[in-house]
């Protein structure tokens, strides 16, 4: 439990991916089993203890420490967790302490009424970190800054094995997952994906650039629009229905109504959308509207239905068709789902195009709001696992622009700790003659490392006030910062003043020779936001 | 009984002893002061005369100037001094070096100010020693029972861990510049690191004046050297003031680091929002056990308490059935530490 709780504990403080990722082949390679596996289990979200829940640890604690002086602490921690980690009294009982395999037991079998027992039985056996790691564990959500996604690709770096063959293999596999460790050890073979309805590795495209385009042949290629929704995989086989997102999660419960209508025996790759095919395709806010829920509501579904939009074909009636070029696959593609329900299926239209600068002309004027751009496919590629280069291209509308104003910048992390990094830039509103700056989004990448430094100096030397790690800058129609900031587009948000939200805001130029009074107006925004 | 509040009572200036007319760790300058320890808070210039142990007197004039005082006048551990019919004695308090409690008397009662304190061993500075008082004025800055300040070796063991798994990387860590640093240094050298530790400029004195004290620091080198770019090697310890930590000072090292020794590290949201990646709990005040059992061994049948956390020890004394109160006392930093 001390190694778990100790992982835990640097993850939380260490902000760098790369840094995560190693503590945790670090962790993997030195924890035996089963522990490791459990530590998987718990940053994957695969273990579930319903019978522990906040209101039992506030009262548990509040029978061993003084009520105001609990509240006391807590108010000054705000991390329930943390607090009672802290707080609760040690006993002495420290030195054997349960192994973190042993602590995933007594929780998985404690019922709603021994859970009290079980869980201050632990808490009095295990240091302050230990007991913080054993109530994360033990309520869900560790909140350390790992997505399954990362915890799986440092298994492929501790295996030397490739993501994809982990995402395929995962949705089989179960705690404490010996054999996969076996397997990445070199100590086993592979194991099987026994489950009905598996996971296949998607495949994905690389961005083009324009100067690329000219070495490649235009009519080895088919495209396609590049639709702003989910990707998505649907796979049924045996009864057995499964949406997965592209990682590889299985999202099923949050998609009855799709869910519900895949009558068919396959595994399809295709987008998920909001609208019925037919009548029109809803924006990526009303997508949104479908998104992280484990359960949705009836009116939710009549609401913003799904459907999807299909784009390859990877198993037909038990054959699996992904060595197969795309062009047999599309054609196969186009007449398996012409049997499928039309109000949640449809085939993602290819795009006709003759030479690179028509095709250029059609992704510049997109038909439809919901396209990001096009997708350009080679006639003769099988479909692989991972982003391949070569066959797959992604070729993206230019994004949006405007020019805004520094606001603020905050401190980064890491070897960005001593700059300032993070920037809340802002747009004009209110009257024309008295304007002020009303907050649009936030970035902190698309710079160099040189302008870096120039920026980090003008915060420095334009600061006007400082809470910890912000600074605000000066910043008025006369004098401050003008930034060019490049985005995707934008959704309506009530939790912004501004009533919007930037997607994939980066800076794209620094413009110190632009007076920020010349900045753009807050409604040349509100006109790019989706109707609604 | 004469009335407490004649021998103590707090003013807008700091804590004033009307029989004796002079105040303890003033924060404004004042006729004639008694200093606890050399923190800025508590040892400002200024005074008209100061009375401190040898070292807070040396401490005082390394970073103000010789005359940071009209007068000074050395205080011996345990020497009762007399000023106008108040008896006065400073006892260690283990602190920082110098750091005294002082004890205050006249007819009979006795008030012992702790100042700054601690219980836990440090190679750097006498030990606090409990002495029996009517009240016992207690300072409060961890004074919540989250804070149990984990055995200091146990920490020093995670930062040479540290180095040992990350030999690319420097290791910054931030240490206030009097005491906490000289006993981060004092501590690797008795966990047998014998490795240069590379200082900031900030230290450089105040080292010194440590080695001079008899307290052996090791092989120390200043971390930058004026007019060059050079900097330690890559897994090099660097100790430095927590407010060089975020600043363009600290870029010039090799894929720095970031530590802290202190109290607060014990809390996971404050070494985060520090950007702290390695919390080292080394803390130079007494923690939440060792503050209500130094209350006890005082035997003090009432307690004051003053900067940080009164509410919760003023709770903790009305469990106990010990009468007490908060001393509103302005201008000592909360943060201190």
């Amino acid at each position: 439990m001390e190694r778990f709780a100790e992982l835990l504990d640097r993850l939380v403080l260490t902000p760098a991916r790369n840094g995560k990722l190693r503590l945790l082949v670090d962790h993997f390679s030195t924890v035996p089993d089963p522990d490791r596996g459990f530590c998987l289990a718990a940053l994957t979200g695969g273990l579930d203890f319903p019978a522990v829940k906040p209101a039992m640890l506030r009262a548990l604690v509040t029978q061993r420490v003084d009520p105001v002086l609990f509240a006391y602490s807590y108010d000054y921690v705000g991390d329930l967790a943390e607090t009672v980690s802290l707080v609760w009294p040690a006993s002495g009982g420290e030195a054997r302490a349960p192994a973190l395999s042993e602590v995933v037991a007594r929780l998985a079998t404690a019922s709603r009424s021994d859970a009290p027992a079980v869980m201050a039985g632990l808490l009095d056996q295990l240091s302050p970190s230990g007991r913080f790691a054993a109530i994360k564990l033990a309520t869900g959500g560790l909140r350390v800054g790992v997505s399954a996604r990362l915890a799986k690709q440092a298994l492929a770096v501790f295996g030397g094995v490739a993501v994809q063959e982990i995402e395929e293999l995962w949705h089989g596999l179960e705690p404490p997952y010996t054999g996969l460790f076996a397997w990445l050890e070199g100590r086993a073979a592979k194991p099987e994906n026994a489950m009905a309805a598996p996971f296949r590795p998607v495949m994905l495209a690389h961005p083009v650039a324009e100067a690329e385009l000219s070495q490649l042949d235009a009519s080895a290629y088919a495209a396609e629009w590049k639709w702003d929704g989910i990707r998505v995989q649907a796979v049924a086989q045996g009864g057995i229905r499964r949406l997965y997102s592209r990682s590889g999660d299985d999202i099923s419960a949050a998609f009855p109504d799709l869910v519900g209508a895949m009558e068919f025996a396959g595994a399809l790759d295709g987008e998920l959308l909001v609208g019925d095919p037919k009548e029109g395709t809803g924006t990526f806010s009303d997508l949104q509207q479908r998104l992280n829920r484990k359960t949705v509501s009836r009116a939710m579904l009549a609401r913003y239905p799904v459907f999807m939009r299909c784009y390859d074909l990877l198993v037909a009636e038990g054959r699996d068709a992904r060595t197969l070029p795309y062009a047999e696959r599309r054609a196969l593609l186009s007449d398996f789902v012409a049997a499928l329900p039309a109000a949640r299926f449809d085939l993602s239209p290819e795009v006709p195009f003759a030479c690179w600068r028509e095709l250029d002309e059609k992704r510049r004027n997109p038909p439809h709001p919901v396209i990001e751009g096009v997708m350009l496919k080679r006639r003769d590629s099988p479909y692989l696992a991972g982003r391949p280069k070569g066959p797959w291209f992604k070729w993206k509308r230019d994004p949006y622009t405007v020019d805004a104003v520094l606001m603020y910048a905050q401190r980064g992390h890491g070897k960005r700790s001593s700059f300032y990094s993070d920037y809340t830039f802002g747009v004009w509103s209110g009257p024309a003659e008295a304007p002020v700056l009303v907050p649009v989004g936030k970035a902190y990448f698309g710079f160099t490392d040189a302008e870096l430094k120039e920026i980090d100096k003008y915060v420095r030397d334009n600061t006007v006030e400082r809470f910890g790690p912000v600074r605000a800058v000066r910043a008025e129609p006369g004098r401050g910062l003008v930034l060019e900031v490049a985005f995707e587009g934008l959704n309506r948000s009530t939790r912004h003043k501004s009533g919007l939200a930037m997607r994939f805001p980066r800076i794209a130029r620094l413009r110190w020779d632009k007076p920020p009074g010349e900045a753009d107006r807050i409604e040349a925004l509100r006109a790019l936001l989706p109707p609604g | 009984m004469m009335d407490a509040r004649d021998l103590l009572r707090s003013r807008p200036e700091g804590l004033y002893c009307p029989r004796g007319d002079f105040f303890i760790d003033p924060v404004r300058p004042v006729e004639r002061a008694l200093v606890t320890h050399g923190h800025a808070d508590h040892a400002r210039a200024g005074h008209g005369a100061v009375l401190a142990t040898r070292e807070t007197l040396d401490i005082m004039a390394l970073r103000y100037g010789a005359g940071f005082a009209g007068a000074t006048q050395e205080a011996r551990p345990g020497e009762e001094i007399a000023l106008a019919g108040v008896r006065v004695r400073f006892h260690p308090a283990g602190h920082v070096l110098g750091s005294a409690q002082i004890a205050v008397e006249a007819e009979g009662m006795r008030i012992v100010v702790s100042g700054d304190y601690k219980r836990s061993r440090d190679p750097t500075c006498a030990a606090f020693e409990p002495i029996p008082c009517d009240i016992f004025i207690t300072e409060a800055t961890f004074a919540l029972p989250v804070f149990v300040h984990p055995p200091a070796d146990r920490e020093i063991g995670h930062l040479l861990a540290s180095v040992r798994r990350f030999p690319e990387r420097t290791h910054i860590v931030g240490a206030y510049a009097l005491g906490k640093a000289q006993r981060l240094i004092a501590l690797l050298r008795e966990a047998g690191y014998e490795e240069p530790v590379y200082i900031h400029g900030a230290l450089a004195r105040l080292c010194a004046y440590y080695e001079s004290a008899g307290v052996a620091l090791g092989p120390l080198l200043p971390a930058t050297v004026e007019g060059s770019d050079g900097a330690p090697p890559p897994g090099s310890i660097v100790v430095a003031p927590p407010s060089a930590l975020g600043e363009r000072w600290s870029r010039r090292f090799a894929d720095p680091l970031l530590g802290f020794a202190s109290g607060w590290m014990r809390i996971r949201q404050r070494a985060r929002q520090r950007g702290v990646e390695l919390p080292l709990i080394v803390s130079d005040h007494a923690d939440w056990g060792e503050l209500t059992a130094t209350i006890g061994e005082t035997g003090a049948a009432e307690v004051w308490i003053t900067h940080g956390r009164e509410e919760a020890l003023a709770r903790w004394c009305e469990l106990a059935g010990i009468a007490a109160r908060p001393l509103h006392l302005a201008g000592y930093e909360d943060e201190a530490e």
